[in-house]
């Protein structure tokens, strides 16, 4: 008997019970339309989170102060006096991984134009500081060089700043108040959006030299923003400045460095590891709730199989063989899981869209998850759909006949 | 009318001396069942042999072999010891998947219960053995009309079992069993789950189909329904106790004139 009357009679016996064989399918479809789901939610965390890592910079590194101890007293990072500007010199001379850096120091200052005022993040940098972090202007310009050497009263100020300061008028050549001091705000960056839970566009930038100077008082350096040619070469310009770093600030083996070296890559790296385990996670719960669908097919098969008794018995007696019995069972089941598959894929993947637009993550559909999730299913009808048919094979016709 | 055929089927037992061979033939049939330590024979011997175009009537009481012997000469039981040839065929050699080929070929069955798919239409029912057999698709549709109208349901080939009468789903079953043209039918108490009127509108068709040449072999217990059969086998204790021809039997057409008409 060949495959397409078999499947004819599969089809037909389908279509007989549709609630039932929808019911059936439902497991399958909640368990492949989960596996899709949350692979494709971790896939679309993943990248997220690395699109998050790299709107801080390209290949960005970072160099904080590391913590000071005075006495018995613990600082946290970035209050030791030891990192200084020549420390930049030495960085972009003696280390052949950096291509650029970028000294900085912070402070919060509250700032104000007319009647209204804004308490803010205030970054005393560099001009390199805007190629570092890859970072354009929504309007204006960047401060120049001259305006670090001379201490100009300049500003640059992030999308946050202008929304609260300068609502529906233009910002550039206005002048603002940081603290007591006039700036003249020179360009207004664009929006970078959230990282690390931190509005990055809450921020305004000015002259290191100027905020050392009038602002802070301080004449030492919070960070240095340091940039490499690859992902590949930041490991390498991590050692590089680790080695010079502890050189210049005498640090005897075994002593703890004053500064730390954060490598944005190694974030990354952490980040995607843990991404990955959250999808192998999810996935693997998502599957386990498909092995349940498909139990509850074998479930369900087993049921029609009693319950389609007389069936079995008459389909024997008008001459269907046990094998023609067996595939039509095994067919059945297949049919449940492969279809329920294939809406399973339906919802997994309009489901990954709408959660997509939901959480503001970028859509990730995996075609490994859905071609494996679809073969997956398949198999899952065979495994379990096997049994039951055998069982319905086995039955002996003359007791199948008469069955209640 | 008959009269002829019955007189070959008579003969006939006596080896194949006639140029026709028998539709069917046993010879010394038996049958064991083990149950637990104790065994069962259920048929004890049994030669018979039935010509084309006879209507024979198998009764006996629950437990006499009558059952069994319906199963083996169904194909759906194999004996354990003796001969059962179907078209000269000795059937009891053949393995599983060739007996499924005569039981779709040779034999239609018609059951007491009509076991028909529910929520499958008159048709697509008729349409089963057809399924089970290289029929092409428009022939096989054209196949189960042709069978429908034999039993009168032309008609009704869209309805479901559920939307039939009882006598008008066993007429469906009995398409079902002609749809590939079977050698014989057998019938397994066609008429138990009948009222007395539609039994006989049953056996109409059958004296029908059996006047167009069908041999047909009915398990029945009442003897009003075996009135209708040209002969009658009478099993008791696994063995045959009884085989003749039928007197005065009854014509199916006659007697329904003769019955007060029921609401449908």
């Amino acid at each position: 008997m060949d495959f397409l009357a078999i499947l004819r009679i599969a089809v037909r016996a389908l279509a007989r019970n549709k609630m039932r064989s929808i019911l059936t399918m439902l497991g399958i479809i909640i368990g492949v339309g989960a596996v899709i789901a949350m692979v494709g939610i971790g896939q679309g965390a993943d990248q997220a989170m690395q699109k998050q890592i790299a709107s801080l910079g390209a290949n960005m590194l970072y160099v904080t102060s590391g913590s000071a101890r005075f006495g018995g007293a613990r600082l946290g990072s970035g209050n030791t006096k030891t990192l200084v500007s020549s420390d930049v010199a030495a960085i972009l001379k003696e280390c052949p991984a950096v291509t650029a850096a970028a000294p900085g120091t912070q402070t919060s200052a509250q700032v104000v134009f007319g009647n209204d005022n804004w308490g803010t993040r205030v970054t005393g940098t560099t001009p390199e500081y805007f190629r570092v972090r890859a970072w354009d202007f929504a309007s204006g310009t960047g401060f120049t060089q001259n305006d670090v050497t001379t201490a100009a009263n300049v500003a640059v100020i992030g999308e946050t700043v202008r929304k609260n300061l300068f609502p529906g008028s233009q910002a550039v050549g206005q002048t603002i108040r940081i603290g007591t001091l006039p700036f003249l705000v020179v360009g207004v960056l664009a929006a970078k959006g959230q990282s690390a839970g931190e509005d990055q566009d809450d921020t305004i930038v000015a002259p290191l030299t100027t905020v050392q100077k009038k602002i802070t008082g301080q004449p030492w350096l919070r960070f240095i923003l340091v940039s490499a040619p690859s992902r590949s070469l930041s490991y390498a310009a991590r050692e590089q400045m680790e080695s010079l770093l502890r050189d210049r600030h005498r640090i005897r083996e075994g002593e703890a460095d004053d500064f730390t070296v954060r490598n944005l890559a190694d974030i990354a790296d952490v980040a995607s590891e843990a991404s990955k385990i959250m999808t192998v996670l999810l996935g693997s719960i998502a599957a386990i709730s498909l092995l349940v669908g498909g139990v509850g097919i074998m479930n369900i098969m087993l049921v029609s199989v009693t319950e389609r008794t007389r069936e079995i018995g008459t389909r024997l007696a008008i001459g269907a063989t046990e094998s023609d019995v067996q595939k039509q069972f095994l067919l059945e089941a297949v049919l449940l899981c492969l279809l329920g598959g294939l809406i399973g894929i339906v919802v997994g993947v309009s489901s990954c869209f709408l959660i997509a637009t939901f959480v503001g993550w970028p859509i990730v559909t995996s075609l490994t998850a859905i071609m494996l999730s679809a073969a997956f299913s398949i198999c899952i009808g065979v495994f379990f759909g096997f049994y039951p048919a055998q069982k319905a094979a086995r039955l002996n016709p003359i007791d199948a006949l008469r069955y209640e | 009318m008959t009269v002829e055929h019955q007189n070959i089927s008579a003969t006939s037992r006596e080896a194949g001396t006639k140029v026709d061979e028998p539709v069917l033939r046993v010879h010394d049939l038996h049958k064991l069942y083990q149950m637990g330590d104790n065994a069962v024979h259920a048929l004890r011997g049994i030669s018979a042999s039935v010509m084309k175009g006879e209507f024979v009537a198998v009764m006996g009481s629950s437990g006499s072999g009558k059952s069994t012997f319906m199963n083996i000469l169904g194909c759906l039981d194999k004996p354990t010891s003796g001969e059962y040839r179907l078209e000269g065929v000795d059937v009891s050699r053949l393995d599983k998947k060739q007996l499924a080929g005569i039981r779709n070929r040779k034999i239609g069955f018609v059951f007491q219960g009509f076991n028909l798919l529910a929520r499958t239409t008159a048709l697509e029912n008729t349409e089963l053995p057809t399924l089970y057999s290289q029929v092409s698709k428009s022939d096989r549709r054209e196949r189960a009309i042709a069978a429908l109208q034999m039993v009168g349901l032309g008609q009704r080939t869209d309805h479901f079992p559920s939307q039939l009468s009882g006598g008008q789903q066993q007429r469906v079953a009995i398409a079902r069993a002609l749809v590939n043209k079977p050698s014989i039918l057998l019938a397994d108490e066609p008429t138990g789950n009948l009222d007395s009127r539609t039994s006989v509108e049953v056996m109409e068709i059958f004296q029908n189909l059996n006047e167009q040449g069908l041999t047909i072999i009915l398990v029945t217990h009442e003897p009003d329904i075996a009135q209708f059969a040209k002969r009658v086998l009478v099993f008791r204790d696994g063995k045959i106790r009884r085989d003749e021809n039928v007197k005065d039997r009854a014509v199916a057409a006659e007697v329904l004139k003769t019955m007060p008409v029921l609401e449908d």
